[in-house]
């Protein structure tokens, strides 16, 4: 049953962390790979010659990016799997506009995951980044304290979101994708729409930006699938009756887990109603230079870090989106169990 | 004429390493000339009076002139002379199609064997390194003008280091978090060891280079926004960096790359050690690499290093016809790489999962020649057939990212979207913005970027000396 466990809207990460998401789930492909232990002989021979190039443990240094950055200021638990973090990045903050997403790297040897930018504090010179802790990288990000400093934070990355009058907008949000779509809800309430936001995740303790999303907004409906807070189904459930019973709706802006956004544009696809989604595929450069995120939209091949994120979601195809997400699963799983092996030792 | 030295027509061969253990390592597979190599290969050298070969170089390297020194013994002084025109002779040696620049013109190809001047550029490039005799030439008086360069690859580092001898002040915005481009992203360790390229970008810092990572231009700060901030000129090296796809039915597959993320997960983000290093890579068991260039042969070869059992080159012309210099099809070939030739791909299939597993490809046979120059292939009509691969890395090309140029006010670009600027001097249809490399011209070649790099740094030395007179 994917579909339930999607809207259970585990997350939102948007990187190869992302895959962790739907581990669970997805029956794991056959694939024969190279077998490990020839890699890490690999490895091995590399060492001898080369040494190590590690002093110590991995840790974030300050380097020569734009100046003394990427401090984490602030950082914040809101929920068990969900950190906010506030990171000082001066240029990035005072540029960077609702649905655009930065790209983060945490030391020498790490991963470069795309995150989206959840608010910014342009006197401040701070970026707001919140994350769900959904794979090896994500989890070490947690592990982070306050002072510390990320090796490579690049951005605004990305197209804005096309902001406008529009009329009725209802943004969905769904687990992680709740701190997403808040910083579109602010726009589109500021640009003068009516703005009716509908919130979702697994469980009460999940549910993140409550308070911000309700501010932004001119209503506000939560659902939780257990039913242990707000209404007891899925974001779907509340936006189909808004759909039904309220006026027209000229705009929908859906965020959240690829099989959530799939249920909104199913939806929506029936009243002919406009909706925007945000794509979360993996990445590398984020600049346009590999096309590891490409995404079919329309039939055409689309690269989701310089033509999007934001598509129109009724000519996204999911299907593909989601089996894209999963290529990386066994690596997932593997990066995963390194980390949980020395988190033991230590 | 007594005195006129015996041909020498053979040419002094470079120890390799053996296929069959280099298969398997990322280690450099030329090794390099010894002293005695270097000097012998030099003494084929005549010296000539009217030198062909320098003509034949990007950057007019005096060939004859630093070649002359290695027959003296003096290889540093050799570097030196390299040095004068081209900051990076260690990297030029290395990955210069040198048979088709200065050793095409070289005299003695016409009876027998160029001199190897790349492998003897390599030699004093390798020997000034190792001897720590690299000298930090002195930089003129400061000018007081400040030029932000767009990207730390071949262009955008001779203009660097070009302006800062000059005098000028000099900040390199480089969008990825290491400097050097597709040398450190495209270009694998076998052919390229990093270090190397780490040691030429530590002399362009150390004459004064001001280098910020991870700024990517047109999103963290915009051309416009340089030049209304004190910059008084910029220089665009920002590349070829969009990978072209074959848009044919299933290349959406998992397990098809574009041979650019292939070679960046593997180079810049060194997949090839995860999970030490974080990023993970897909490694097929029988890979097939779409496309006969320098970027194909670099491919096939860090896939077969991957541990691929059957890697296999698809080309749609004939090996004559291959854009791929002559000696890396040789070592892709001796190292065990399978050539299909003449055929091209038609549709990719995947299995259920959305894998691929198979592709299937058409047989061409050549027609007449196109406006390349080169013959047209024409498909074989009914020749159709279903490779057996689990991995399709796509090398067809590059094209022009258009992030910089989309966001700058002013400046004109070509149907392709490459930037319009004059080969000669870089000016760019906008005042005070300068363009070359593989932006101006479409992917060519290291050096090709280089010598643009040169020639623009003098234009805008010009420009920024006319501007404080004015």
């Amino acid at each position: 049953m994917p579909f339930l466990l999607g809207v259970s809207a585990t997350g939102w990460a948007g990187t190869s962390d992302f895959t962790g998401i739907l581990g669970c789930v997805q029956e794991q492909q056959q694939r024969e790979f190279l077998s490990w232990p020839y890699l890490l002989s690999v490895r091995r021979e590399y060492l001898m010659k080369n040494g190590d190039g590690r002093k110590g443990e991995r840790t974030p240094l300050e380097r020569n990016g734009h100046g003394p950055l990427n401090e984490i200021v602030l950082m914040r638990s809101l929920s068990p799997e969900i950190k906010l973090y506030k990171v000082k990045s001066p240029l990035i903050a005072k540029k960077r506009k609702a649905g655009q997403f930065v790209v983060v790297r945490l030391d020498e040897r790490g991963e470069r995951i795309p995150l989206t930018i959840a608010d910014s504090d342009p006197q401040g010179g701070t970026i707001t980044l919140v994350v769900q802790e959904v794979g090896a990288t994500t989890k070490r990000m947690g592990m982070l304290r306050e002072g510390d400093k990320l090796w490579d934070v690049v951005g605004p990355l990305g197209k804005p979101t096309e902001i406008e009058n529009f009329g009725r907008v209802v943004c969905v949000g769904g687990g992680v994708g709740n701190a997403v779509v808040y910083p579109i809800a602010q726009a589109m309430k500021a640009a003068g729409n009516r703005v009716i936001s509908i919130i979702g995740a697994r469980t009460k303790d999940l549910l993140v930006l409550e308070e911000e999303n309700r501010a932004v907004s001119d209503e506000l409906f939560v659902t939780t699938d257990d039913g242990s807070y707000g209404r007891h189904g899925f974001v779907t459930d509340e936006l189909a009756k808004v759909l039904q019973d309220g006026p027209r709706v000229d705009l929908v802006v859906a965020i959240g887990p690829a099989i959530m956004m799939k249920a909104v544009c199913d939806l929506t696809k029936n009243y002919h109603i406009p909706t925007v989604v945000s794509l979360n595929s993996i990445m590398v450069d984020a600049t346009g230079m590999c096309g590891a995120c490409r995404v079919e939209v329309g039939g055409k091949t689309k690269f989701v870090c310089v033509d999007g994120p934001e598509f129109d979601g009724h000519q996204v195809d999911f299907d593909l989106l989601m089996a894209r997400l999963r290529m990386y699963l066994p690596e997932e799983q593997q990066a995963m169990e390194v980390l949980e092996q020395k988190a033991e030792a230590r | 004429m007594a005195e006129k030295k015996k041909l020498n027509l053979k040419r002094e061969p470079i120890p390799r390493q053996d296929p069959h253990l280099r298969a398997h390592n990322f280690d450099e597979v030329a090794l390099g000339y010894s002293v005695d190599q270097a000097k012998r290969e030099a003494d084929r050298c005549l010296g000539c009076k009217k030198p062909r070969c320098v003509a034949g170089c990007p950057v007019e390297v005096d060939i004859p002139g630093f070649i002359g020194r290695i027959q003296e013994g003096d290889f540093i002084g050799g570097a030196r002379v390299i040095k004068e025109t081209n900051s990076l002779p260690a990297i030029c040696g290395r990955v210069c199609p040198q048979e088709d620049q200065c050793e095409k013109l070289c005299i003695l190809a016409k009876k027998g064997a160029a001199v190897a001047i790349g492998r003897l550029e390599r030699f004093v490039a390798d020997y000034e390194a190792q001897h720590q005799a690299v000298e930090i030439p002195p930089r003129a008086p400061s000018t007081g003008k400040k030029v932000a360069v767009v990207g730390a690859g071949p262009a955008g580092l001779t203009v660097a280091g070009d302006l800062a001898k000059l005098g000028h002040g000099v900040t390199i915005f480089e969008a990825l978090h290491e400097p050097g481009g597709v040398l450190i992203y495209g270009i694998p360790e076998f052919r390229l060891p990093k270090v190397i390229v780490k040691r030429e970008v530590d002399y362009i810092t150390s004459l004064g280079v001001e280098l910020k990572l991870s700024f990517v231009v047109g999103q963290t700060q915009t051309v416009d926004e340089f030049l209304n901030s004190g910059y008084d000129a910029v220089f665009l090296g920002n590349g070829a960096g969009l990978p072209y796809f074959m848009n044919i039915p299933g290349e959406n597959y998992n397990g098809v790359y574009s041979a650019n993320e292939f070679l960046t997960r593997s180079n810049l983000m060194k997949a090839f050690q995860f999970p030490e290093y974080d990023t993970p890579i897909k490694m097929g068991r029988r890979v097939a690499v779409v496309g006969g260039g320098n970027v194909a042969m670099d491919s096939l070869r860090t896939a077969l290093r991957l541990g691929a059992e059957k890697v296999t080159c698809v080309y749609r012309r004939s090996r004559a016809e291959m854009p791929a210099r002559e000696e890396e099809i040789e070592n892709a070939e001796e190292e065990g790489i399978e050539f299909k030739l003449l055929t091209n791909p038609i549709s990719i299939q995947g299995n259920e999962q959305g894998w691929v597993k198979g592709m299937e490809c058409v047989r061409m046979e050549l027609g007449s020649p196109d406006e390349s120059g080169r013959r047209r292939p024409v498909p074989i009509k009914g020749s159709e057939f279903v490779m057996d691969v689990d991995q399709v890395i796509v090398a067809i090309g590059q094209g022009a990212n258009p992030l910089v140029a989309a966001t700058t006010s002013g400046l004109e670009t070509n149907k392709w979207g490459y930037i319009v600027a004059d080969p000669l001097t870089g000016v760019t249809s906008k005042e005070g913005v300068y363009a070359g490399g593989d932006i101006v011209t479409g992917a060519a070649t290291v050096i090709l970027a280089m010598g643009a790099g040169r020639n623009t740094a003098r234009a805008i030395d010009v420009y920024l000396r006319g501007k404080r007179s004015a």
